[in-house]
């Protein structure tokens, strides 16, 4: 059992780090408009000045 | 989740709300920076381009985006661009376009308590998965050090997790209790901080059960209703604000031969005033002097321009559209008519935040049910064990068991359904308890003119008017701007028909245009301007040439997209459907006999229509009212739950609970439908809710409840009262 002792803690560090990525995409908001993402990429006008 | 949510009472008194919001769209006028335009009609990415670069072509424009997901673009703007131009940009070439009531952008990007909440929602899911994942350890059997050591890694995590996102329920409680009431954010708020303490102490003292997992899971999903409930929700605006603000704080005043600025409020009756094309009139009076048109759109719902000259009394608010008149003062600041309506539309917005919602009916039968079950439990086993760690520990379990996740999701859950359904069929939803009020709706009062009309009228009889006239009346038509010439013009070049040869052409301000025709005087116009034959009683314009009789041409309204559809629809349902119009008699009934309208009630001022529409609702009813002038704000207020169309007043979007997004008025028959749907869920979700806690309550007064069983049962329900909502997609 004494794994858990490394287990437990990277675990945490992990989960913590996914939370930070989730605070910084919704900072960025990349969550305001997630269907004009999707077609935003197929376009190419913006490939060079993405937006 | 309407039961937690602070009614923002607008103040009674419109002078109040005036100044700052005066202040406020002065601001703005300055920096003009961000216009937010909707577009229903956008789907594809060559929708989003082509709308982008269009709207950046456009000069004082520095940037502008769409948002495909809400259907809208947000533009970056010099002052002076305002958002009628870029609308008109964008229909020309076939973008459907309407600016967008800043109201409703409480909901999107810029939002910081919507995305605080979701912060808190992040940060609680994260350490439920945590505290859940070392509770799996616990259940399946740890004993002795382990379980101590699990317990304690538990509280590490949850104790900072729910003390940082259980805040706005702390905050409610507090609120709650301070002015002595219940709220469900007080049990909500008892549950977790009892579940944490005994847990703690429970920890301290190696003993078997911990609620941590419990105490979080409970946070996140009532934090999930929460999120969900604030997207549903727009800022409430008042419509009473937005009528003061039309209000002209200043005046121009005849002072000898000169005039002087001076504050409207300052004006007395008697006064002269002086009112220059483009202005707003700012008293109530009478015309001594000039002769123009006015929009009076706001008192009347017209949206044709009527003519005014001396003698006329005129209203604040109506706008001056081509000469420069003298008004006498007869009513000035809290007298005139506009401030009157303002009083009556903040009476009616007041009186409507007394709707009692389902979620508030459960509240108030559930917050002391809970409270008076779990310290009869906790006093029953202290009566029995003597042992107040035992007895406290069963009124932590019956709490978290009896708390509302369920009930907390269940309406929610079933609006944001509703809202994305209804958005995709052209339908925004600004209040959250508005589809309940539709589907309790069985009467529907209309306005005619911009509600089920499209505002552009239809000349009738072109086909029997004889060429020679018709020459003419097309060489004439093109000497005016006037929205009837336009439509004579429109209609009559689309039959193939050529101007004649009419020289001298020259518009008369307020009565119609004249010329010379093969040496003959003609005239299009005012029947009495005209002259040589009594008028007919519908909307009209004339046509005398040299001394023959005039003879009228008339015009009937356009029909709005399926306003007809609609009408028949709403009375195969049984409902009652009632034109409540500010018009004359003739045009209302003759518009009515088109629709197949029996109940009419025309000529109707302002506060007739507020008193009709309350009146409907003495007799029993429950009115939903469709209008979009500033004559319909205070009816739209007045009313059980009401809707405007996209190109209503600003006043009217912010008085009704949707706003139709698109042109055509069809969707309030879809409406109707899913509210009455979303009803319907919302009670099998208060039944599902309900089932799960009557099976558990008992098993936690018993001393059976283990934290694996508390927290089976509330993933169990908030589950199906989800899923349940996910049906109405």
């Amino acid at each position: 059992m004494d794994v858990l002792g490394i287990l437990i803690p990277v675990s945490l560090l992990l989960g913590g780090a996914g939370l930070a990525a989730f605070w910084w995409m919704l900072r960025k908001g990349q969550f305001d408009d997630p269907e004009g993402d999707a077609h935003r990429i197929l376009r190419e006008d913006y490939d060079d000045h993405p937006k | 989740m309407t039961a937690f949510a602070d009614p923002q009472h607008p103040s009674a008194c419109p002078a109040c709300d005036a100044v700052p919001l005066a202040e406020q769209v002065a601001g703005k006028a300055l920096d003009n920076a961000r216009l937010m335009l909707a577009l229903p009609g956008i789907h594809c990415a060559a929708c989003i381009s082509g709308v982008e670069r269009l709207l950046c072509d456009q000069p004082g424009v520095r940037a502008a985006r769409v948002n495909l997901t809400l259907r809208r673009a947000s533009v970056d703007a010099e002052p002076g661009v305002t958002s009628e131009d870029l609308c008109a940009a964008l229909n020309e070439v076939g973008y459907e376009a309407h600016e967008l009531d800043p109201g409703l952008l409480a909901a999107t990007d810029m939002d910081a308590r919507g995305r605080a909440l979701l912060m808190r929602l992040a940060v609680a899911v994260f350490a439920m998965m945590n505290v859940m994942l070392l509770s799996v350890a616990v259940w399946s059997g740890a004993d002795g050090v382990t379980r101590d050591m699990m317990h304690w890694i538990s509280a590490a995590i949850a104790i900072p997790a729910v003390l940082f996102c259980g805040q706005p329920f702390y905050g409610s409680a507090l609120a709650a209790l301070r002015a002595g009431r219940l709220n469900m954010d007080v049990p909500i708020t008892l549950a977790i901080a009892l579940a944490v303490g005994t847990s703690l102490y429970e920890t301290m003292l190696s003993g078997e059960h911990a609620y941590f997992d419990a105490a979080i899971a409970l946070c996140t999903f009532l934090l999930a209703g929460r999120y969900l409930d604030h997207r549903t929700r727009a800022n409430a605006r008042s419509a009473a604000q937005e009528l003061a603000a039309l209000e002209v704080p200043r005046a121009l005043r005849l002072v000898g031969p000169g005039t002087e600025t001076v504050a409207a409020a300052d004006l007395r009756p008697g006064d002269l005033v002086r009112v220059l094309p483009g202005g707003r009139i700012p008293v109530d009076g009478r015309v001594v002097e000039g002769c123009t048109e006015l929009d009076r759109s706001i008192m009347t719902g017209e949206t044709l321009p009527s003519a005014a000259a001396p003698g006329c009394t005129v209203h604040a608010g109506e706008a001056n559209l081509t000469g420069p008149i003298t008004v006498e003062v007869t009513a000035a600041g809290r007298d005139t008519e506009l401030a009157r309506l303002g009083d009556l539309v903040a009476v009616a917005e007041a009186g409507r935040s007394n709707y009692t919602s389902l979620a508030d009916a459960a509240a108030k039968l559930y917050a002391p049910g809970v409270h008076i079950v779990a310290v009869a439990a906790a006093l029953g086993w202290f009566a029995y064990t003597r042992d107040l760690r035992v007895a406290l520990n069963i009124a932590a379990a019956v709490l978290i068991i009896t708390c509302p996740c369920a009930l907390g999701l269940a309406v929610p859950a079933v609006t944001t359904a509703a809202s994305a359904r209804l958005f995709r069929k052209g339908l925004l939803i600004k209040d959250g308890t508005a589809l309940e009020r539709l589907a309790e709706v069985d009467t529907v009062v209309f306005d005619k003119t911009g509600t089920l009309t499209d505002g552009a009228p239809e000349p009738l009889g072109l086909d029997q008017l004889d060429e020679r006239s018709a020459r003419v009346v097309l060489a004439l038509a093109q000497g005016s701007a006037h929205p009837l010439a336009q439509a004579l013009e429109g209609g009559l070049t689309g039959r193939g028909i050529k101007p004649a040869r009419v020289e001298h052409l020259q518009e008369v301000a307020g009565f119609g245009v004249e010329g010379e025709w093969e040496g003959m005087r003609v005239r299009l116009g005012r029947s009495g301007w005209v002259g040589g034959g009594a008028g007919v009683g519908t909307t009209a314009t004339y046509l005398r040439i040299a001394d023959g009789s005039a003879q009228a041409l008339t015009f009937a309204d356009t029909l709005r997209d399926g306003a007809l559809e609609l009408v028949q629809e709403l009375q195969e349902q049984g409902k009652r459907v009632v034109l409540l119009s500010g018009d004359v008699a003739p045009a209302v009934e003759s518009f009515a006999a088109r629709l197949g309208v029996q109940d009419v009630i025309s000529e109707a001022r302002p506060e007739a229509k507020a008193e009709a529409v309350l009146a409907l609702a003495e007799e029993g009813a429950h009115v939903l009212m469709v209008g979009d002038g500033m004559n319909d704000t205070a009816a739209l207020a007045a009313a059980h739950v009401s809707i405007s169309p996209a190109s209503a007043l600003e006043a009217a979007r912010a008085a009704s609970d949707m706003v139709l997004t698109g042109r055509s008025i069809l969707p309030v028959v879809d409406a109707m439908q899913t509210a009455r749907l979303s009803r319907a869920r919302i009670k099998e979700n208060f039944t599902i809710a309900s089932v799960y806690n009557l099976l558990a309550v008992p098993l936690a007064v018993a001393g059976l409840c283990s934290p694996l069983i508390a927290a089976l049962a509330m993933s169990a329900s908030s589950l199906s009262v989800s899923l349940n909502a996910l049906r109405l997609r």
